[in-house]
């Protein structure tokens, strides 16, 4: 083996496992504020995720250990269930994992391999196959008078026999169907936001969930696991294209700040356009993809037929990476920099 | 005094482990039995042997002359009698045997008679003349012939003088102890150098985890009839690359396909103006040099060691020790895996690094690259190599030239940074060498194309001329029959030259615009590389298909 001889210490497992554990200030926000549902969801999608994974490695004539202690399969799992709504039925959970790992993920070739983010692939499967079943949102307890307990909520997941009564008490609109059925009924933005569903500057409840994912992305940025760019870029797009809607017609447009602190915006900006293999890798590339996965969530959200866009922009933008990476290449040592002559 | 450093992009913090042998004192190896002297120490042409077998030589007497520009002399480094003449074992990676000249010696150490030069009456030619025939090449781990480095070309001057002490390396600590003990003869030698490129501006680069050396040079600095800068840099890996010394101390940036003295700048190596100052004042050829000894043994240190002494000597010196798993000439990140202990010390030995299992544990096995772009942001050349790794991979050596794979100095910082442990430096060896060996068949095939064209060219002249000669012959017997004597076919055979002289000059012209350009041209350095990565080929094209290969089935 020619050199280097020494290698430093980072590693897949390394970099996966930091990102879980960017995770848990947000599962432990959901737990707090919307109850323990949340728990039974990332259970049941990791098991699926590592089963499916281990089926389609030995199915592929891969080893098992090496791929399976990765935790990318994980990491998958727990960004789709946190997507998806907290009492979806298990069979929904388990579709949408099982589309993710077996087609998005292996069918394109494996780890390094896929061009779209598994997990919004497997959301954008459900969203687009179950539409109704995608909107079992358990509300904040804050505004629910009996919450679900664990057992409970695994009863919800597991299509146990379940009044219907307690599943209507503790299931609402979340704020982006809420502000989105309110628009269809010609209501005004203002009018809308009287909902109690509405906090400070998101939902509420949901605005918390969201500045945990904040929280947790910032502590991958500070450990250099991810840049700065699509983050900043992925915020700077919603805030900037929701502002100026909002600039123009306050009435017709959520507040910029409402539609950054929805959940699956920080969730988005920092755990799902980041992830690396389905992202641009140039510095410039990075910047207008976060930007453009931004701008499109905002023009979903507003114009298109789903209440949050954040998936279906990340997957478009997955789509231009190979067009972004080839046209923003950065300058290599010694090539002449831009509007310089080059020295002789 | 503070100057404004610069930073260059990327680079990496591996463990530096130099304390291990920097706190001995530097010990003089004793003369081994055996001396074996390759001819090809130095980047260029392999030096001409001038003794036969049975000769007895000199302490510092010529054995092998350079030949030719881009060469290098080499000298007995004892004397003894000159027992065989032609291939042994050498520190190269292929475990190629080379042309080497062995020297029993016989204990009396007795020198050629050597006197100093007089440098400043000396013409500059012929000063960098003798400088070749004693030997002097870069002791940094290029071993570029310095006389070549040394004329500064139309030019006339090279504004600045860049003298690295950075040793960026792990392990590696012998121009540390050169710098701590021979401050004076290093800047001696620079004083030649800046005589010899008429240099205004001296810096002298040292990393900051050598505060004695720096102490030592700023000492011997004062001393001087001229300025030199002592400019501590900040130590991170390859800081010491002439490149990144370069971009450190100035801020510039050597462009991409040229040499640093297009921008006014020469790099030397402590080592070599002290080698060069061993020559000039004291008539000395290079036949010694600090070596470190170090990694796996009872005390690691340094060594003023003999070129030609066998490593496994050195090794015996500082102590060998169980459970050694290979040894490295140079440094973790670039330095070579040794064939074997019995090859010798050559100009560019600035370390023998033993391994272990400790120290250096097996590298695990490469995952799939998930982009997640480490290594470019530890690229120091500001390469993308993620994308240079997918076109290797595939075989797209098209695109990765595209990406600027030439550019990449292989100091294995991606390598070091990557999580899925992908051996990335292996892969753009290995398109490299793909590449070179493409053109060189495509060179092969042009110029077969271009002979059989020739040869075809020739025989329709032929039959041209044959059929002309005919037709002339014919038109002289129907003249000679018609009774008229004076036709000549004098004009028509020069018209007839001139074409055959154009078209002559049109298949020159088309053959030099045939010839491929790539490989034309190429630097000493990168056509010596491309000899040693062509030794490697057939191992690295191995490696390409292995590790990310799923496992066979039962």
């Amino acid at each position: 083996m020619p050199a280097p001889f020494i290698i430093g210490r980072s590693s897949v497992t390394q970099v996966m496992a930091w990102v879980l554990a960017a995770l848990l200030p947000g599962v432990g926000v959901y737990v707090w504020l919307f109850g323990p549902g949340i728990l039974v969801t990332l259970s049941l999608a990791t098991v699926t995720a590592l089963a499916a994974e281990a089926a389609m490695l030995k199915a592929r004539g891969y080893p098992a250990k090496p791929f399976l202690t990765d935790l990318s399969a994980i990491v998958t799992a727990w960004l789709l269930a946190l997507s998806l709504p907290s009492l979806a039925p298990w069979w929904l959970i388990v579709t949408g994992t099982l589309f993710a790992i077996v087609v998005a993920k292996h069918l394109y070739g494996g780890l390094g391999q896929n061009i779209f983010n598994p997990a919004m692939v497997g959301y954008a499967v459900l969203i687009v196959s179950f539409p109704v079943q995608m909107t079992q949102w358990a509300g904040p307890l804050e505004l629910t008078a009996t919450p679900l307990t664990l057992a409970q909520s695994a009863m919800v997941i597991f299509g146990g026999d379940v009044p219907k009564a307690t599943l209507d008490a503790v299931t609402m609109a979340t704020p982006l169907d809420a502000l989105r059925t309110g628009l269809l009924q010609q209501h005004t933005v203002d009018e809308i936001m009287t909902q109690p569903i509405f906090g400070h500057y998101g939902g509420t409840g949901f605005e918390w969930l969201a500045a945990a994912f904040l929280a947790g992305g910032l502590l991958l940025w500070a450990l250099r696991i991810i840049g700065w760019q699509v983050p900043l870029a992925f915020l700077a797009g919603v805030w900037l294209t929701a502002g100026f809607l909002h600039f123009f017609d306050a009435g017709r447009f959520g507040a910029p700040w409402f539609h950054l602190f929805a959940p699956s915006v920080m969730l988005g900006a920092f755990f799902i356009a980041t992830d690396p293999v389905s992202g641009a890798t140039t510095p410039r590339g990075r910047l207008i993809f976060g930007f453009g996965a931004g701008f499109l969530t905002i023009v979903i959200r507003t114009w298109g037929g789903y209440p949050d866009g954040v998936a279906f922009a990340i997957l478009l933008m997955n789509l231009s990476v190979p067009l972004i990476d080839q046209y923003t290449q950065p300058r290599v040592y010694g090539e002449a920099r831009k509007g310089e002559a080059p020295r002789s | 005094m503070s100057r404004e450093l610069f930073k260059f992009r990327g680079g990496v913090h591996p463990p530096e482990h130099k304390a291990e042998s920097n706190g001995r004192p530097v010990h003089p190896a004793p003369l081994p039995k055996t001396l074996v002297i390759p001819l090809r120490q130095h980047i260029g042409t392999p030096a001409k042997p001038v003794v036969e077998v049975g000769e007895r030589v000199l302490k510092g007497q010529l054995i092998g002359a350079a030949d030719g520009y881009i060469s290098c002399a080499v000298h007995a480094s004892s004397s003894g009698i000159v027992t065989a003449i032609g291939p042994a074992a050498v520190p190269h990676v292929s475990g190629l045997p080379d042309d080497c000249i062995t020297i029993e010696t016989d204990g009396r150490d007795e020198w050629i008679a050597h006197a100093p030069l007089d440098w400043r009456a000396m013409e500059p030619a012929d000063l960098r003349m003798r400088l070749r025939d004693m030997g002097i090449a870069g002791l940094g781990g290029a071993v570029f012939p310095s006389a070549v480095k040394l004329d500064p070309g139309a030019a006339r001057h090279c504004p600045t003088l860049i003298v690295n002490g950075g040793e960026c390396e792990p392990w590696i600590t012998c121009d540390d102890l050169l710098m701590r003990t021979r401050a004076d003869e290093i800047l001696a030698g620079v004083a030649i150098m800046r005589h010899l490129l008429g240099s205004t501006e001296v810096l002298v680069g040292i990393e900051d985890n050598k505060p004695e050396a720096i102490a030592a040079m700023r000492d011997a600095a004062a001393g001087l009839d001229f300025p030199v800068e002592v400019v501590p840099v900040p130590a991170v890996y390859p800081g010491g690359g002439a490149k990144q010394m370069i971009e450190t101390l100035t801020g510039r940036q050597v462009p991409s396909g040229k040499l640093s003295t297009d921008i006014g700048i020469q790099v030397f190596n402590v080592g070599t103006a002290h080698a060069l100052a061993r020559a000039v004042h004291h008539g000395e050829p290079l036949i010694a040099r600090l070596v470190t000894v170090t990694g796996h043994v009872l005390r690691p240190q340094n060594f003023e060691v003999l070129i030609g002494t066998p490593m496994h000597a050195l090794i015996t010196l500082a102590g060998d020790r169980e459970g050694a798993t290979g040894v490295l000439m140079g440094g973790p990140m670039m330095g070579v895996p040794m064939p074997s202990l019995d090859v010798p010390v050559v100009k560019a030995t600035n370390c023998i690094l033993v391994k272990s299992a400790e120290l250096f544990p097996p590298l695990p096995k490469a995952l799939p690259c998930i982009r997640c772009t480490r290594c470019a942001d530890a690229c120091p050349a500001e390469l993308q190599p993620q994308e240079l790794f997918r076109f290797a991979k595939a075989g797209d050596f098209g695109r990765a030239q595209e990406y600027h794979l030439f550019d990449c100095i292989e100091c294995g910082c991606c390598s070091y940074v990557c999580p899925s442990h992908i051996p990335l430096v292996d892969f753009y060896r290995y398109a490299k060498s793909e590449i070179w060996a493409r053109e060189r068949e495509k060179r092969a095939a042009d110029l077969a194309r271009e002979r059989h064209e020739f040869r075809q060219f020739r025989l329709e002249r032929e039959k041209k001329e044959k059929a002309e000669k005919l037709a002339a012959k014919a038109q002289a017997k129907r003249a000679e029959i018609a009774a008229d004597a004076t036709a000549s076919g004098a004009p028509d055979a020069e018209a007839k030259k001139a074409l055959i002289a154009a078209a002559l000059a049109r298949a020159q012209a088309k053959k030099a615009e045939a010839a491929p350009k790539n490989t034309d041209n190429l630097s000493p350095e990168t056509q010596h590389e491309i000899e040693e990565i062509e030794t490697r080929r057939a191992k690295i094209r191995e490696l390409a298909h292995q590790p990310l290969e799923p496992e066979e089935k039962p």
